[in-house]
């Protein structure tokens, strides 16, 4: 055996590692071949294209056939829970933002909500900021399934459905950066209501991008509903049936592909999602078709919640979306000038040439915050991938005692091995691709 | 429950001139809650009594606040008590578990907090465990919730809570040979002081900021 550059061997106490860095992988066959046990441990990831960011899976396989499936995670932890107990309130929806980087919104909205909780502050919330929320959170929604379902396809081979999933989210992410000032990690939804009003002439930009998504939507569907080769990649893969589902604690897309018309925004109303009519999609297939097919569906019940949150923007038109209370409620909006998005003018011009209380209160505010009272809250909202909650205990002070996100990815993660130990290596993609998780998320 | 902070500013000792370093502010934490409790707790509360003989004795404390329940429960008896509200009432989702940690409440000091679900009802609860960190042993509740093996997991590794009985209890996030329990209150942030032009901006957790 002569020494191979790609596929170099060497000799440890559990037996032969093969390190292939790509190449010759004729040499390694036959290498593998001379082996006498057919077992044999695969790293897939951390740097693996189809684990969805940096998941590591150390597979034993037999053969094609996945005998055991051990996920390991943590590469992308970064410390968020840590870090929110060193900052305001607000300044955490800064860091919350940036945790799972698909679903920003839901993980501002979740935050807020128990921040709310705690001060008791829940009806005095706004109704346009709450309307401006759901608007916010079914645009994200469409944004992330967008992204679950056009990585879900190009990992299982299919190149196109990537494409249109992807000009899709960029005209969401467009409509994003025209609302907030930015495409990803906004930190649009505050303590309170939100960062600032939509800027004028949105409602309109809003419709035709309904219009817009809904034909668009039919590229995708056309692509992969009911294709031969995409239903044989996902139909029967992945099984999770109910009563795993709820022994292991998993909620979102894969619950519903189990027939169980669970949603939060149904059964737990949050920011006045009953006031909005939609239907909660369900499959009983319980496997990637099944869930596939719950995201498609869950498209177009998106576009309907935000075709009526646009009604109801026009009927609030003008209305606050901050809390009244002048000592939660932010001092300030930020305003568009000639060089983007930025200070209020006015507001600078109040503080610094007009009214030392303003600048007073404003800096006070901006440095110390707010306090919230003592005590801990759980709020939970129906992000694209699950019950994404936060955990707040406060101790009084201007800065969380403890924040905890239960992350449905994080989660539902761990039913990777139940999914696909006793099905082939390549169901594997599948199978991962279904759950969708987000790495920023899962680690935190 | 009450505890007392002293000073307005997070960090003693920098020379706070503000004339606020004397300040004491007392900490009121929801208390104990009285019957009736409210809502659906009243009938949750029951139905365990009913269901579990040994209520007045598990649990220790019943809160109710902010339009959520939370029961306090031995921690020997977390187990039972689960397995209880898993069955018979139909709390059959356990949404993880959260650590806490409170260094000044003594042999108290490590919090375990569970929140349940229950679909079938479609009602919420919590359940609260202490243990101290000369022991930092509470059981595994993996074999009643399974989906709890992760959150567990990364509970040991944030806080050092070590949940007895648990198939795998690995650190989770943080390498394999890290030293210390980072989401412990007496584990520094970490962080290094940035200079600009001259001047120099401590690291978050060295800054003067308000409590």
């Amino acid at each position: 055996m002569s020494f191979d550059p790609y596929a170099a061997t060497r000799e440890t106490t559990e037996g032969t590692v093969y390190s292939v860095t790509g190449g010759d992988w004729d040499s390694l066959v036959s290498e593998i071949g001379e082996a006498k046990e057919e077992r044999i441990i695969v790293n897939m990831g951390p740097q693996h294209p189809s684990t969805h960011g940096v998941l590591r899976l150390v597979l034993e396989l037999e053969g094609e056939t996945v005998t055991e499936v051990r996920p390991g995670i943590g590469y992308l932890h970064t410390g968020i829970e840590k870090n929110m107990e060193y900052r305001s309130w607000t300044q955490g929806t800064t860091f919350a933002t940036r945790m799972d980087y698909l679903s920003p919104i839901f993980n501002e909205t979740a935050y807020c909500l128990a921040i709310e909780k705690l001060l008791g502050i829940t009806n005095d919330i706004p109704e346009r900021a709450s309307i401006i929320r759901v608007l916010m959170m079914e645009l994200n929604r469409i944004s992330s399934h967008m992204v679950a379902l056009g990585t879900g396809a190009l990992e299982l081979g299919a190149m196109g459905p990537m494409f249109f999933a992807f000009r899709e989210r960029e005209a969401v992410l467009d409509t994003f950066e025209a609302i907030t000032g930015l495409r990803m990690n906004m930190a649009y939804v505050r303590p309170g209501g939100v960062q600032q009003d939509l800027p004028a002439g949105m409602t309109q930009r809003l419709r035709i991008l309904v219009q817009e998504l809904r034909k668009n939507f039919k590229d995708n569907e056309r692509l992969l509903v009911g294709n031969t080769i995409w239903m044989k990649r996902t139909e029967g893969i992945g099984y999770l049936d109910l009563a795993g589902c709820t022994t292991l604690g998993i909620t979102g897309p894969v619950l519903r592909s189990t027939g169980l018309p669970w949603d939060l925004r149904k059964m737990q109303p949050y920011c006045g999602y009953e006031n909005y009519e939609f239907d909660v999609i369900t499959a009983d297939t319980c496997d990637v078709y099944g869930r596939f097919l719950i995201r498609m569906a869950e498209l177009e019940q998106s576009l309907r919640i935000i075709e009526q949150a646009i009604t109801k923007l026009v009927a609030t038109e003008g209305q606050p979306v901050m809390v009244a209370d002048k000592k939660i409620a932010w001092p300030a909006q930020l305003a568009l000038g000639a060089d983007g998005l930025g200070n209020s003018l006015d507001h600078i011009r109040e503080i610094m040439g007009s009214s030392m209380e303003s600048l007073i209160h404003h800096f006070k505010l901006v440095t110390e915050g707010f306090r919230v009272p003592a005590g801990q809250a759980y709020a939970a909202v129906e992000s694209p991938r699950g019950e994404l909650a936060a955990h707040l205990v406060s101790d009084g002070g201007t800065k969380p005692y403890r924040v905890h996100f239960r992350e449905p990815s994080f989660n539902n993660l761990q039913s990777t091995s139940a999914m696909s130990e006793g099905g082939m290596v390549a169901d594997i993609i599948g199978a991962v691709a279904s759950i969708d998780p987000v790495m920023g998320g899962v680690d935190r | 429950m009450s505890e007392a902070q002293e000073g307005m500013f997070g960090v003693s000792g920098t020379g706070d001139t503000s004339g606020y370093g004397g300040l004491v502010r007392t900490v009121t934490n929801p208390g104990s809650t009285e019957r009736p409790y409210g809502g659906y707790f009243d009938q949750v509360a029951d139905d365990l009594e009913r269901a579990y003989p040994d209520f007045a004795d598990a649990i220790t404390k019943v809160v109710v606040d902010r339009g959520e329940l939370t029961l306090h429960i031995k921690k020997e008896r977390l187990v039972e008590v689960a397995k209880t509200l898993r069955d018979k009432l139909l709390f059959e989702m356990c949404m993880g578990v959260s650590g806490v940690h409170y260094p000044e409440r003594a042999g108290c000091e490590l919090v375990a907090v569970y929140p349940l679900l229950s679909m079938t009802k479609n009602q919420r609860v919590r359940l609260e465990v202490c243990t101290s960190e000369v022991d930092p042993h509470i059981p595994s509740l993996v074999e009643v919730y399974g989906g709890n093996n992760w959150h567990e997991r990364e509970t040991f590794d944030m806080f050092g809570i070590i949940f007895d009985g648990h198939p795998g209890l690995t650190r989770i996030l943080m390498p394999d040979d890290w030293d210390g329990h980072p989401q412990r209150k007496d584990y520094p942030l970490g962080g290094i002081a940035v200079e600009y032009k001259g001047a120099t901006t401590p690291a978050p957790q060295n800054r003067r900021s308000y409590k």
